[in-house]
């Protein structure tokens, strides 16, 4: 293994350990969202998602 | 009488602050925007390596862990976030310069991408004026969850699953934009140097992430 990839394996890994408490806290601590709360996300990820197969297209 | 006065006078004043960390965030964000590309392509001008995009990268975390909390609510924040979007930039470097001798196409279309999707999202934010604060747990997971598969595919060296998690960076990062803008509307945030750095990170992930999969599927070498 070179150093590149251990020092990539060194970032992940801390980054990991940082986001970990972070994370739980956020499960505890974040509010509920409700159907519409959610259908309010999907809306614009579906959105992106289709630009994103439009700009895939556009590149082959 | 007094008190509706004061209410109605507490909500102004609430109103001006967020839209004066709105625009203080903007404006911060387009100058280290600009920044970040001059400094991407001095990396991309001294054909960088990965080993040292990698040092850059090492630092700008190590920045935006233990500097930029300690200095945001001060000036001392402004030139902290300039560097630490600055060395971001310049790791960006090895990157785009192996996109730009495999097809030059796919790095305009990226960008111009990125930046369709950004606005987008934030329009979308900032007129519907929805919460987002709801996916604050599911944004965290998922960053963990693709954060360990990426880790893990080091050892195993999947194309599929590399391209997996571009995709999953591309969902969690437009969720980031949203979060971040939402919770800058709603008060959540009113550290506007914290909201650029943040919202920067989403920016260059997004970015990359689509570099990644339109050099996947825009390659038909």
């Amino acid at each position: 293994m070179g150093w590149e990839k251990i020092g990539s394996v060194i970032l992940l890994a801390g980054m990991l350990i940082f986001i970990f408490p972070r994370m739980r806290q956020a499960i505890k601590h974040s509010p509920k969202g409700s159907f519409q709360d959610w259908k309010g996300f999907l809306i614009p990820l579906v959105a992106v998602i289709l630009f994103i197969m439009l700009l895939i297209s556009m590149v082959q | 009488m007094y008190q509706n006065e004061r209410v109605i006078s507490h909500s102004a004043e609430s109103v001006l602050a967020t839209n004066k960390v709105l625009r203080n965030t903007y404006a911060l964000l387009s100058m280290t925007l600009v920044f970040s590309a001059v400094a991407a392509f001095i990396g991309v001008a001294m054909n960088l390596s990965y080993g040292m995009a990698l040092v850059a990268d090492i630092v700008a975390i190590v920045i935006l862990w233990f500097v930029l909390p300690r200095t945001a609510n001060s000036a001392a924040g402004i030139p902290v976030v300039f560097a630490f979007t600055g060395l971001l930039g310049l790791g960006l470097g090895p990157v785009l310069n192996y996109y730009l001798a495999v097809n030059p196409a796919i790095v305009m279309t990226a960008l111009g991408g990125t930046g369709v999707i950004f606005l987008g999202l934030s329009a979308y934010a900032l007129t519907t004026r929805k919460d987002f604060s709801f996916m604050a747990a599911f944004l965290m997971v998922g960053m963990f969850v693709v954060l360990g598969a990426a880790l893990l595919n080091i050892f195993l060296g999947m194309p599929a699953l590399f391209l997996a998690l571009n995709a999953a960076v591309v969902m969690i990062m437009s969720g980031f934009i949203l979060y971040q803008t939402s919770a800058i509307i709603h008060g959540g945030e009113t550290n506007y140097i914290m909201a650029t750095a943040s919202l920067f990170l989403s920016i260059l992930n997004l970015f990359q992430a689509l570099l990644h999969l339109l050099g996947a599927f825009g390659n038909n070498d």
